[in-house]
């Protein structure tokens, strides 16, 4: 219930709790810094739970009382300030990722605690302190209310996950994070030209007041394109995919978990906000179904190359990039022939409850697939025999992320999946419905493999390198069920989503 | 004609013909020379667009700085394997369709620019007395997007973060492998000696002057990078090794300040970053004083790279 | 043509061979300085877009030209990120280039 009487630009009574959501982070990076050492481990794992706090609190105050949170910057009014604001696609997305981040951390405990007493330690100080960027840079990315602060935010993404690629060293993970490097900062370059052109017609980069200006003009175009172009680069859609798979199957672990979980979302979230909130009129049903087909061409070169795999961290990389194509059919999907514009229900619900389902899924595979490697020094698909025997808490992790891949109920992926399929008919759209159905039959294909291999005797007794720590299978766990009971969220609170949109606040102000 | 726009289509000329040399020359020593004069070219094409404080700051961080680093990197190619790979034709046709587009759209959104051209420039004047600042350009930095500001210095300490999370284990805490030219008597270390007390003087002028004149804290931080580095490779003082207490303090000094003057402006101002009435002169000052330390720092570091040796 | 739309051609041009270098370059220093050139002809875009949005007595618009500074440093900081992972890549590897092996026939691992 849209409260028509709440403005834009004012700052609301809870509205301090933004203000907290990014000072806690960067104090937290500076304090870490400054402090050194065991610090850094410390600090993060106390304000990680406090993060996971203040998402919870501004969730249900957006859903309860209907209306935005807006804190005005400095006191000035865009289009001179800034302004932070929290709607129903924020709040939702900072509790997803806040979950995921207290999982990954505890996870991470295992591998990047330093002992009591020891001198300061180049990967776990590096690790705890990049965590922190990225939880206060997805943040910004869901708070922010002007285009070059989320320029700041993707900048700020982009530095704290190029490291965490190549934490340990490697010259392939090397290689991989230069890639990475580069292809981000072309991206982010694109992203800064669409700023530069927007800013030329309208004078401002506030999102809501840009929404209220922009036309459709031949610079305007010329922004939405570079900067859509740069954002893919950023998400690994195809066919700007390369640099994922050899970055995210290179790092360790919990940093595997926390690139495909949480980063790739960050672009894909400015993506949203571009086209829903900025300008929703202008994609047309041409680039509505261009987005769609890109998509569409991610998933199935994305699992037909996973099906190919021989080491499992590739094989759920390659899936991550066939899972990001499913996030982009929400753009077809969503496009109103009568309205000639983007609407922001059915298929955009869908497109973020997949976006948070793939997020806490596929950090409980990759964290599964780095506890299998470490117990048996390898992750070749063709040698898990009698992992499940041995690991079952973990190989269940894995199975029922995956079950929320495929889209089996009750998990968020056979809901978002329901719901993008009762949109395809809705909109007459059929086609969609079969590149949804054939991703989720890909997806069955390369699960079943991992799993029958899992599950078959071994050929020669396993010998295990290490013992793996219960609580870090417990966290790959927990992360997989809320993966697959994310789909009872329809019984409750979906219509957050709903909270803030702009064009439902203009039907009750009719 | 007029001798303006003659200057103006001249420089143009020059910047493209340099910037096509750079992409297109062979060798790279002879490129990254050719980018640093490009960078020059382009701080003189800041002055003639009337942005004297991005001008200094093209030619500082992005010549200076920026060619500094690119000049140390060919140095150490030069011992690495060739590479004989050529991009194949296909791929190089494909890029430069791809290239001429995306310059043709840029282009035709700069040659159809809205008929009132909408600008925030009034909004800034007429507010800025408010703050006591005389620099436009400083208003916009520090008083109404102060909070890009604060979070780009933090986006400063993740790089240099990231930058030292590169060294191999074993010397972790060590000192950054910055190649030290110590030959007493030599022209470096006359200069060396020379010119850090008159680059100390420009950068405190430059940071206090930011207020009212072009300049600031991240030009001037970037005179005292430099100032540092010189002293640092002519072998005068020690380079630092990352682990040192004050060597992080004086790092997070400018952030933490920063930060600490938007959170009390919670309490005596109204809002996150906001100053109080009066006092915005003094304490946005203060600020800077200590981000130009920071930002001197943080840049003198990345140049100097991870760390090498214990 | 006035000075502010012939720069902002230029700016147009630089970013056309910024990318053609950043895309057909195949080493990474290259890369790294093509990265630079379009970086600097996407700010010479906000310059223009400063520049003639000038008003109240002022050369330019001073919005654009702060985003500027503040995007001149970020890319300088990812200049010097970008070039300690060539450097290192230089010394684990011997070489300077950004091989198109395929990712998946190397048998390394993590955790």
């Amino acid at each position: 219930m849209p409260d028509a009487n709440v403005l834009h630009d004012a700052t609301t009574t809870d509205g301090a709790l933004l203000v907290l959501a990014i000072v806690l982070p960067a104090a937290g990076i500076l304090l870490s810094f400054v402090l050194g050492g065991r610090y850094a481990e410390r600090i993060a794992l106390i304000l990680l739970p406090f993060g996971f706090v203040i998402a919870m609190i501004i969730f249900i105050d957006v859903w309860r009382s209907g209306h935005l949170l807006v804190y005005i910057v400095g006191d000035w009014k865009p289009p001179l300030g800034i302004a932070l604001r929290a709607d129903g696609l924020s709040a939702t997305m900072m509790v997803a990722m806040a979950i995921v981040f207290c999982a990954v951390a505890i996870f991470a405990y295992a591998d990047f605690g330093t002992r009591e007493g020891s001198a300061e330690v180049r990967a776990p100080f590096a690790f705890w302190i990049l965590l922190m960027a990225i939880w206060g840079a997805m943040n910004l990315v869901s708070l922010g209310g002007d285009l070059f602060t989320l320029y700041v935010a993707l900048e700020l993404l982009t530095f704290a996950a190029v490291p965490l690629v190549c934490l340990d060293g490697r010259a392939e993970t090397l290689q991989a994070a230069l890639r990475y490097l580069l292809f981000a900062l072309l991206g982010s370059i694109l992203y800064l030209a669409g700023t530069a052109l927007l800013y030329g017609s309208y004078a401002t980069l506030d999102i809501v007041l840009l929404s209220r200006r922009v036309e459709m003009e031949p610079a305007t175009l010329v922004a939405a394109t570079l900067m859509t172009i740069g954002l893919f680069a950023k998400t690994a859609l195809f066919p700007l995919h390369l640099w994922l798979p050899p970055a995210h199957a290179g790092a360790p672990a919990a940093a595997s978990a926390v690139l495909s979980a949480v980063v790739v979302k960050g672009s894909f979230f400015l993506v949203v906000r571009l086209w829903f909130d900025v300008m929703p009129g202008m994609l047309g049903s041409a680039g509505s179904q261009l987005f769609g087909v890109l998509g569409a061409a991610a998933i199935i070169f994305g699992s037909v190359v996973a099906l190919q795999q021989q080491r499992l961290k590739l094989l759920i990389a390659y899936s991550t990039v066939a899972q990001i194509g499913y996030l982009f059919l929400i753009f077809p999907l969503a496009f109103d022939a009568a309205s000639a514009q983007l609407q922001g229900t059915g298929a955009l619900t869908g497109g973020i409850i997949q976006a948070i389902s793939h997020a806490t899924a596929k950090a409980a595979m990759f964290m599964a697939a780095g506890l299998i490697y470490a117990a048996l020094g390898h992750d070749r698909i063709d040698d898990l025999g009698g992992i499940a025997r041995a690991l079952p808490m973990t190989v269940v992790a894995f199975a029922l992320g995956g079950v929320s891949l495929i889209g089996l109920p009750p998990s968020g992926g056979f809901l978002a999946k329901w719901i993008l399929l009762e949109a395809t008919v809705a909109t007459g759209q059929w086609w969609w419905a079969l590149v949804i159905l054939a991703g989720g039959l890909f997806t069955s294909c390369y699960m079943f493999i991992v799993l029958s291999r899992a599950v078959a005797p071994p050929s020669e007794p396993l010998k295990f390198q290490i013992v793996v720590p219960r609580y870090q299978e417990a966290a790959a766990l927990v992360l997989a069920l809320a993966s697959l009971l994310l789909g009872f969220v329809a019984l409750g609170p979906v219509d957050v989503l709903q909270v803030g949109r702009l064009d439902s606040m203009m039907v009750t102000l009719r | 004609m007029t001798i303006s726009s003659a200057f103006d289509v001249g420089l143009v000329v020059l910047i493209l013909a340099v910037g096509a040399a750079t992409i297109a020359m062979r060798e790279a020593f002879a490129a990254v020379i050719g980018y640093v004069v490009y960078g020059l070219l382009l701080a003189m094409a800041w002055v003639r667009l009337a942005a004297v404080d991005v001008a200094l700051t093209e030619a500082a961080i992005g010549g200076g700085m920026t060619g500094m680093l690119m000049l140390g990197a060919v140095a150490r190619l030069r011992l690495a394997e060739g590479n004989d790979i050529r991009t194949s034709l296909p791929v190089r046709l494909a890029a430069g369709v791809l290239c001429v587009l995306v310059t043709a759209g840029v282009a035709v959104a700069i040659l159809s620019p809205p008929k009132t051209i909408p600008t925030l420039a009034p909004m800034v004047m007429e507010n800025l007395a408010q703050s006591g600042l005389g620099n436009p350009v400083a208003g916009v930095l520090f008083v109404y997007r102060a909070l890009d500001t604060l979070l780009e210095k933090v986006v400063l300490i993740l790089a240099l973060l990231g930058v030292w999370s590169l060294a191999p284990d074993s010397v972790w805490g060590g000192i950054p492998g910055l190649r030290v030219y110590a030959r007493p008597g030599s022209t470096l270390t006359f200069l060396a000696q020379l010119l850090p007390p008159v680059g100390i003087v420009v950068a405190v002028y430059m940071c206090w002057v930011g207020a009212k004149e072009p300049g600031g804290a991240f030009q001037g931080g970037t005179v005292l990078a430099a100032m540092w580095l010189l002293v640092m490779i002519a072998g005068l003082t020690s380079v630092p090794s990352i682990g040192e207490r004050w060597l992080r303090r004086l790092l997070v000094v400018g952030p933490v300040i920063f930060l600490g003057i938007g959170l009390a402006g919670m309490v005596l101002a109204n809002a996150f970053l906001a100053y109080p009435p009066g006092y915005a002169k003094p304490l946005i000052v203060a600020v800077e004083v200590a981000l130009t330390l920071s930002i001197g720092a943080a840049l003198g570091l990345l140049a100097a790279g991870p760390p090498e040796r214990v | 043509m006035n000075a502010a739309t012939l720069f902002g051609l230029c700016g147009a041009v630089l970013v056309g061979l910024g990318l053609y270098g950043l895309v057909t370059n195949p080493e990474p220093l290259r890369k790294i300085l093509a990265f630079n050139l379009l970086g600097s002809g996407v700010f010479l875009v906000f310059g223009v877009v400063a520049r003639r949005a000038a008003a109240s007595g002022l050369g330019g618009d001073p919005v654009p030209q702060a985003m500027v500074i503040t995007a001149i440093v970020v890319a300088f900081a990812a200049t010097a990120m970008a070039i300690a992972l060539v450097l290192r890549l230089l010394q684990e590897t011997g070489r300077s280039t950004l091989s198109a092996d395929d990712p998946g026939g190397t048998d390394g691992g993590n955790s």
